[in-house]
């Protein structure tokens, strides 16, 4: 098997590899590079076409290698009829978007950016979809909110892209990281850090008393991701990016990441209360929010967006009802709009490019110059309406056969989803029709028939969608009936046919056409009724997003300016605040102070030094000037480094002797360099406060000292280094061979530190020469202030 | 501190006491001394020859930037560690050799380049913190 574990491996870098050569190949052959480099996912396809009949008898292929085996990290994948599903569904529309971007982009001067962008993101969904274990999956859910950032910032010279892109950052992102926090919870409660082993592990997740919490955190990720009400503003804002990245991301893979999660943790998650609560409430509101939403709308790229979201929704409700129908509907109506929604999109695209509008009020009778797009327009707004004979008839019917059935407020759910179809069977023709029947209005650019490159996408993915109703049977076998047994967690066949089965869903699938077509007769003033409702409404959740945003902003410069207020004085009152107390309260508390000690019985010149280093500190405390005060410590620490000579440290003593002579020197410098005035006149009080902060500190450490040599002494490190120096060593100093030997790494650590502290303050230095110069990177007139200095 | 006799002095006294700091580094494996010793002993030395003659001469008499010479210790001791690459044991292990020089057997370690490594390192940041500070208002 290892060779097929290779090959898989293989496949799922063939994106990253386009990724890599795109930018070349696009320089050497322009945009027809796009046929060379539609290969790489069209290899990974046929890849992962030849798990089909092997998946379709039901097995499950779980395979891998050993990444950090240390960490205990494996770099492995789970195919099964769900992932299966997505990865054919990535790749194969991936390829079809890779052609059409060749087309749609052509001339672009930065076309193989684009193409590497779209192939990264291909990639990251790929390994996203595949993921078994817990992190990998978590690595490549980031990895696509970052790449779609790449994409929808793509023309980054416009203020909205770079809006848009930074909005779907921070929304899918932020969702990631409490993706990320539920995973670790579920893989604390289970104990499975991979999805097999959690599908293996059954009930515990449901049982724990941590579900809610795991729950919650999960659909903040997946809610993100899939654009569901509140959060789904980001997914029209992202329609900034150039139309083979609405098609590809906002259609067909990236936003269905979500709902994929949804429907891979539904075996484990799904059943209970809150999942049969939440799931439907907000996939409800989403459905409902989308379509209102779009039918104002008269830009075909929002419109389509505006329906994504609804059809999100439209997903997770059903994910939610748990109900073997309900499972059936999710599966058949994922591939369905899929297959329609990257279709109408790229149309959408193709009338943008050849007519220089997307105004649905400013286009009309483009069937005669564009039959071919025209066709696959009209092709998959018959699935998007759900109309027979195309795949979205199935879905619906499944869907209406669930809802009827539907176990709590069937009512309630079944009027919104009818009425979510409805609206969405409007626009899918206000979409598909419009723009090419009536009279010919006169456009920017005159159009033509799109060259094969654009028409190839849509085109295929249209006649996929009436095909595979057509063969349903087959179809089923192999794409529908493992999905849905993944999703639910046992064996499942799908049996739904065109063939139209009398009884309440027909009767609900004939309604809801019905009410789509009275909508669409009556488009422009739906469109002004909702125009009108939504003013009255006030501002929405993009506005709040803004809010937050600069919030924030203004929240963490609060939190700055009360953590670094920028006055040295604050800062080292607060350091030897925290320094004294960390001394004293300790012992304090646990009685461990030391016992004080007898009279020392000192020599006479060690009581003349210890004399000395009185008479130093009183000059410190009386002196008039700073200067005298600063020489003065000298004195003191002179006294110190000779009892340190004494008791035999000589390295230790030696060192004290430079560092106290250069910090009289430098500190000298220091005021002379800052203009200080020359004498200390700090008022009593804040003297006295001074006084007993430096006592405590010193007490503190005098305290410590006493305690320390008070307490039995362990030799065994004195003893290894006296005997080693040595022998392995070659050095009779034991301190200095500790220092650029044995702990050697330590002492470069130490270096570079004192390295880098030469250059802050070289810095700081040069900074005050300067002037006032202004440094916050928010300034205006920063440019100026960053002028290079001449030495 | 613009006396004749400092000024007269200083050049002699800094000249002693530099040479004076590269034999301490050089003890300093088996008596008390070595790297970081030297080093303060060098950048006092500096600074008394910047107190008594300015900055500009003792930018000329070291000729590199300090921050330099601090960089170009760093990057020495770094390498002495990384020598024990080639021989093929851990990071920071301790290599010797003996050559013979003119009949006398000379130990070399590695160790002794990280410690030489140190020395630089704290001449050059002392150094170059003293000196910007000394400097008056850019030249």
């Amino acid at each position: 098997m290892a060779s097929v574990t290779g090959l898989t491996f293989l496949a799922l870098c063939l994106p990253f590899l386009g990724a890599m050569i795109a930018p070349a190949a696009v320089r050497h052959l322009g945009h027809n590079a796009a046929w060379p480099l539609a290969l790489f996912p069209a290899l990974a396809f046929l890849h992962f076409a030849g798990f089909l009949p092997d998946i379709a008898a039901g097995h499950s292929v779980q395979d891998g290698f050993e990444w950090v085996p240390s960490l205990n990290l494996r770099f492995s994948w789970l195919l099964d009829g769900l992932s299966l599903t997505f990865a054919l569904l990535i790749t194969g529309i991936g390829t079809l978007i890779v052609l059409y971007s060749g087309g749609y982009l052509k001339g672009h001067a930065d076309q193989g950016r684009f193409f590497s962008f779209i192939f990264l993101f291909m990639g990251s969904m790929l390994g996203l979809v595949v993921s078994d274990s817990f992190l990998t999956l978590f690595v490549f859910w980031e990895l696509t909110s970052i790449t779609s950032f790449l994409l929808i910032g793509f023309d980054h010279q416009r203020e909205a892209a770079r809006r848009a892109a930074l909005q779907a950052l921070v929304v899918t992102g932020g969702g990631g990281l409490l993706l990320l926090a539920g995973l670790l919870l579920i893989w604390q409660i289970t104990g499975a850090a991979d999805m097999s082993g959690l599908l293996r592990a059954g009930g515990a997740l449901r049982e724990s008393p941590l579900y809610l919490a795991a729950l919650i955190l999960i659909l903040g990720g997946a809610f993100t991701k899939s654009a569901q009400f509140p959060f789904h503003f980001w997914l029209p804002n992202a329609m900034e990016a150039p139309t083979p990245v609405s098609a590809y991301l906002h259609s067909a893979t990236m936003v269905k990441a979500g709902v994929y999660l949804l429907m891979r943790l539904n075996p484990v998650m799904g059943g209970t209360m809150a999942w049969e609560m939440i799931l439907p409430v907000f996939g409800g509101m989403t459905l409902l929010v989308g379509t209102l939403l779009a039918i104002r709308q008269t830009d075909l790229k929002l419109k389509l967006a505006y329906t994504t979201v609804s059809s999100l929704g439209l997903l997770v409700l059903l994910t939610g009802f748990g109900s073997d129908d309900a499972v059936e509907a999710a599966v058949l109506y994922l591939v369905a709009h899929s297959l329609f929604k990257g279709a109408l999109f790229m149309v959408a695209g193709i009338v943008d490019h050849e007519t220089g509008t997307r105004d649905i009020t400013r286009l009309g009778g483009l069937r005669t110059a564009m039959p071919l797009t025209f066709a696959a327009a009209l092709a998959a707004a018959i699935s998007m309406g759900g109309l027979p004979p195309a795949f979205g008839f199935l879905a619906k019917e499944e869907i209406a056969a669930a809802l009827a059935q539907a176990s709590p407020w069937p009512i309630v759910l079944t009027i919104v989803a009818i009425a979510g179809s409805a609206l969405m069977f409007a626009v899918a023709f206000a979409v598909a029709l419009k723009p090419f029947i009536g009279a010919r209005v006169e456009t920017p650019r005159h159009p033509h028939e799109a060259p094969p490159l654009l028409w190839l996408g849509p085109v295929v993915l249209a006649i996929l969608g009436l095909a595979a109703a057509m063969v349903s049977g087959f179809w089923h076998a192999y794409v529908s009936s493992p999905m849905a047994s993944a999703v639910s967690g046992k064996g499942m066949e799908i049996s739904i046919s065109l063939v139209p089965h009398f009884g309440m869903p027909l009767a609900l699938s004939a309604l809801t056409v019905l009410i789509g077509v009275l909508v669409y007769w009556k488009l422009d003033s739906a469109r002004f009724l909702m125009a009108v409702v939504l003013r009255k409404l006030g501002p929405g959740p993009d506005h709040g997003f803004d809010a937050f945003i600069s919030g924030l902003v203004r929240l963490s410069h609060a939190v700055s300016r009360f953590l670094q207020p920028g006055r040295l004085e604050i800062y080292v009152t607060v350091t030897f605040l925290c320094l004294a107390a960390m001394l004293l309260v300790p012992p304090v508390l646990y009685g461990e102070l030391p016992a004080i000690p007898s009279r020392p019985n000192m020599q006479w010149h060690e009581a003349a030094i210890f004399l000395i280093a009185v008479i130093g500190l009183a000059a410190v405390v009386t002196a008039r000037d700073r200067l005298t005060a600063i020489v003065s410590l000298g004195i003191q620490g002179f006294a110190v480094a000779v009892i340190f000579l004494l008791f035999g440290a000589p390295d230790l003593s030696f060192t004290q002797f430079m560092v106290e002579t250069l910090s009289v020197v430098i500190l000298a410098l220091v005021m002379t360099r800052l203009r200080l005035s020359t004498a200390d006149h700090r008022p009593p009080l804040q003297m006295l406060s001074h006084a007993a902060l430096a006592i405590a500190c010193g007490l503190g450490f005098g305290l410590l000292l006493l305690k320390a040599t008070q307490e039995p002494f362990d030799l065994t490190l004195t003893a290894f280094f006296s005997h080693y120096s040595k022998l392995i060593a070659h050095g009779a100093n034991v301190v200095n061979v500790i220092i650029v030997d044995f702990r050697g790494t330590d002492t470069l650590g130490e270096i570079a530190v004192v390295t880098i502290t030469g250059l802050a303050i070289l810095a700081l230095i040069r900074i005050r020469a300067g002037g006032e110069r202004k440094l916050a990177a928010n300034d205006p007139d920063v440019e100026e202030a960053m002028e290079v200095e001449r030495p | 501190m613009n006396t004749v006799i400092f000024r007269t002095a200083a050049p002699f006294l800094t000249a002693l006491m530099l040479l004076f700091s590269v034999f301490v580094l050089l003890r300093g494996h088996n008596e008390p001394g070595g790297g970081f010793i030297g080093g303060l002993v060098a950048a006092s030395a500096l600074a008394i020859y910047g107190i008594a003659c300015g900055v500009t001469a003792v930018r000329r008499a070291i000729i590199f930037h300090p921050l330099a010479i601090a960089g170009f210790g760093l990057l020495a001791s770094t390498v002495a560690g990384l020598l024990s690459v080639f021989s093929g044991v851990p990071f920071m292990t301790g290599l010797w050799i003996y050559p013979h020089l003119f009949g006398v057997e000379v130990p070399l370690s590695s160790v002794m380049l990280f410690d030489a490594g140190v020395y630089l390192v704290v001449v050059g940041a002392i150094t170059s913190i003293a000196l910007a500070l000394e400097e008056r208002e850019v030249e």
